[in-house]
């Protein structure tokens, strides 16, 4: 079974990362935003044309377009649907 | 000032508020040079305009202190140069802001460096400080937004911190001017020496990584017997880190560890477009 | 073999040993311990932890209806102030410096006994015109840049990044260069400035380039302008007013358009190449410092936008001066020029005038009207009691007047203005700027190029157009 990426994380739920699919700088940049394997992060409010969404991560809310949010792969927190 | 100087408080050694002088740009004849480093958004700038008297303006941006800026400030008698490092996440990347403030701290040989840290996400800001005190022992932690801490209702144990960084950590507000007298004793004795530091290092990594590292920084410190982090720069040359391969050729981590470092590739604000 | 490469190979060859990932082992080695010490040196006050009124504030102005209203609303409220606040005070700088002083001059030069060119040359000339683009940009910017500083100190900005991305994404572009556009709408040169907050080259560069369809503080009076005497006034007199602003609006937000389409334009053709990590964060909403900000922005801002153009302006007013002086075989340069220009400005349909005021004004875009006023009276049929070479001040209707009758405009002359306007090469400033962030010829030329050319097929389809259907 395909494993869950961030984008498909719904408003208001929670997961804990697992993998960061994508190399080089990009998985830097992630990590320098606190974004790595075992982070908590959660859904908190989508921008009001769908996209970006903007995460809590380590207590900031950052943003993130679908794009990037794919290439994070996750597991969901508390049980819930997506 | 802070709104609070009663007279108990100028008794005491700690507030020495006019013993602060601005000195605006006038940064000749320094006895110390201080680099104030830091996350987007902490306050750094708050901070740098509060001890020059300059006003450069902050904005609420990654990446807005795109050049460094200097100042200078005085403090019992001592002249000290303040530089203003872009704001950074990390000091591992490679964007420009990055590159300029990990050069200064590692080339420019700060007497001093000043991390701020926003008290309202500790853990995020701890990331870089970590890097930061891999670099260097002369740091001093600035606990920043503590009174925007308390409103959202977390509280720091500043000694444990301090404890745990082995260097000072002041807690304050610099919007509201307030822990700058404690600040600049934090510094001064950081500067001088009165305060010895015992800057944490990271220790938990996997035992190859470990076994490398430590074979690549005993032949640095071969060639640089006086190389004061060689282990980071060590894993930097393991990373492949251009600029830091660079400085190897040029023989500028020689100048450093003889204690006369060249100017830092600070400018190189122009973009490089690939054509 | 040297010490140096010797340490180089022995990173080469421990780095080949390791895993692909120990990079990331590093990272998360740093952000466990991060986490730790965090952990143990924080305590958190459950019920307080989340802010509700962060959290109260994000949902209103990330609404998907009211997010667009408010920010409708603060871009209307921003440039109301602007526009109507500066009206006053601009007056007042007028009366001063096109008036009081600048008669006190030519006495002070009259009593002194020097030469008219002298007098004319630098009072009718570098004076005037330095005094016009102070008189005419300062309150504007003075007032702009705070307004623009609170919203940005308050945390609202980058949530309008948020809100936009989308569109920018389809294009290509950058989030952020949302901001550096409102930027723009101030002054363009700020604006390129403020593209350094987006940190990937490609996009900040399509960022720059497209910066200028921002309109900027130099180009709104004159959109006002034409808005009010020719649009405006096309209008029942009823509904004038109204017409004239929603004119100006339409070229704002086509403005906006164009900057979009040109993005995905460049970012699928030149600039083509991966989007990057796009992340932003939204940092808490703080109360911003009224006092300090107002400081800062005057300071940093506004005098350092000023005196750029100042120093642009003087030696401007010297050359119009010139060249609206010295005769060749009975024209001036400046009506030579003209002539020489009135065929294609016709084919634009604009004329030769409004194009050698564009050339003129390559330094300030302020002084596009008082430029073309001055021409359009000393090269024609004098009846306002211009000298040559002299900006001077007459109301709407006497403009309207002098443009109408004696420069012959039409309503497609103010239209194809309007858009000229928007869509022409930046000034002096900004070029000059655009160069000290790119250092890179191809895209300094680029950038005032492509406009350029956008302003003269656009021009030139709409006068076509025009003329297709008899409407001119």
């Amino acid at each position: 079974m395909a494993s869950l990426t961030l984008d498909q994380l719904a408003i208001g739920k929670e997961a804990i990362v697992t993998r960061l699919v994508c190399t080089g700088a990009s998985r830097r940049r992630l990590m320098d935003l606190g974004i790595l394997p075992g982070t908590h992060l959660a859904a908190d409010f989508a921008s009001p044309l769908g996209d970006p969404v903007a995460y809590r991560v380590r207590d900031a809310l950052i943003a993130l377009r679908r794009a990037q949010a794919r290439q994070i792969e996750i597991e969901l927190l508390q049980g819930g649907q997506p | 000032m802070t709104g609070h100087s009663s007279a108990a408080c100028e008794s005491c050694p700690a507030y020495n508020q006019a013993m602060l002088k601005k000195l605006g740009v006038n940064v000749e004849a320094v006895d110390y040079v201080v680099a104030l480093a830091g996350n987007p958004n902490t306050g750094k700038s708050t901070l740098f305009n509060a001890l020059t008297g300059l006003r450069q303006h902050v904005g609420n941006w990654a990446g807005k202190t795109v050049a460094r800026a200097e100042g200078g400030f005085s403090f019992n008698n001592k002249r000290y140069k303040l530089v203003d490092l872009p704001g950074t996440y990390s000091l591992l990347s490679t964007s420009t802001d990055e590159e300029i403030a990990r050069d200064f701290i590692l080339f420019g040989q700060p007497s001093v460096t000043v991390v701020v840290v926003d008290a309202t996400r500790l853990e995020r800001n701890l990331n870089l400080t970590l890097q930061i005190l891999e670099i260097t022992d002369h740091v001093v932690v600035a606990l920043n937004l503590i009174d925007e801490a308390g409103r959202h209702g977390i509280r720091v144990d500043e000694r444990h911190l301090a404890r745990k960084l082995g260097v000072p950590v002041v807690p304050m507000a610099a919007r509201k001017m307030q822990g700058l007298p404690e600040l600049l004793q934090a510094i001064e004795q950081v500067a001088t020496g009165a305060y010895v530091t015992r800057p944490h290092r990271i220790q938990q990594r996997d035992p190859g990584l470990d076994h490398a590292l430590r074979e690549l920084e005993t032949a640095l410190l071969r060639e640089f017997p006086d190389l004061p982090n060689a282990q980071w720069v060590a894993l930097r040359l393991l990373d492949g880190d251009a600029s830091i391969e660079q400085a190897l050729r040029e023989r500028r981590l020689g100048d450093l560890s003889r204690g006369q470092a060249s100017a830092p590739a600070a400018d190189a604000l122009a973009l490089e477009i690939a054509s | 073999m040297s010490a140096e490469s010797d340490l180089l190979q022995i990173a080469a060859r421990l780095r080949s040993g390791l895993g692909e990932d120990y990079a990331d082992r590093v990272m998360e080695a740093i952000f466990t311990e991060a986490a730790q010490i965090a952990d143990s040196s924080v305590t958190r006050d459950e019920k307080k932890a989340r802010l509700t009124l962060d959290r109260m504030l994000d949902r209103v102005l990330t609404h998907p209806i009211g997010g667009f209203a408010v920010m409708g609303l603060m871009f209307f409220v921003v440039f109301w102030i602007t526009i109507t606040g500066a009206n006053i005070p601009s007056q007042l700088l007028a009366d001063l410096l096109l008036g009081t002083v600048y008669t006190a001059l030519h006495s002070l030069f009259a009593a002194l006994s020097a030469p008219a060119w002298l007098s004319g040359l630098l009072i009718d000339g570098v004076y005037l015109a330095t005094a016009w683009v102070v008189s005419v940009m300062l309150p504007p910017m003075a007032i702009f840049f705070p307004l623009f500083t609170l919203l940005e100190d308050f945390g609202y900005l980058p949530r309008v990044a948020f809100n936009l991305d989308r569109l920018f994404a389809g294009a290509g572009a950058h989030g952020k260069q949302a901001l550096s556009m409102m930027m723009g709408f101030g002054c363009n040169a700020a604006g390129v400035v403020a593209t350094r907050i987006i940190d990937s080259p490609r996009e900040r560069l399509i960022a720059i380039i497209t910066n200028n369809f921002s309109i900027c503080n130099g180009r709104w009076p004159m959109l006002i302008l034409m808005g009010t005497i020719f649009i405006g006034a096309a209008a029942p007199p009823a509904l004038a007013s109204l017409v004239a602003a929603l004119s100006v609006v339409a070229i704002a937000v086509l403005g906006i358009i164009v900057a979009l389409l040109v993005s995905g334009a460049l970012s699928r053709t030149w600039l083509k190449g991966e989007t990057s990590v796009y992340s932003l964060e939204l940092p808490p909403y703080r109360p911003p410092q009224v006092i300090r900000t107002l400081y800062t922005s005057v300071i940093d801002r506004t005098l350092i936008v000023l005196w750029r153009a100042v120093v642009m302006a003087a030696p401007a007013g010297a050359v119009i001066w010139l060249a609206s002086n010295i005769m060749i075989g009975g024209t001036s340069i400046a009506g030579h020029l003209v002539n020489f220009l009135n065929p294609l400005g016709l084919l634009l349909g604009l004329n030769g005038v409004i194009l050698v005021a564009y050339i003129v004004a390559i330094p300030a875009n302020e002084i596009v009207i008082p430029t073309i006023l001055m021409l359009t009276l000393t090269l024609g049929r004098n009846i306002a009691g211009a000298q040559p070479g002299v900006m001077l001040e007459l109301d709407d209707s006497q403009v309207y007047q002098v443009l109408t009758q004696v420069g012959g405009w039409t309503l497609l002359t103010a239209v194809n203005l309007m858009l000229f306007s928007l869509l022409h090469n930046p000034c002096s400033t900004t070029i000059i700027t655009i160069w000290n962030e790119t250092k890179n010829l191809k895209w300094t030329v680029t950038a005032v190029l492509l406009p350029l050319s956008l302003a003269f097929l656009v021009t030139f389809s709409t006068a076509t157009l025009a003329r297709w259907l008899g409407l001119a």
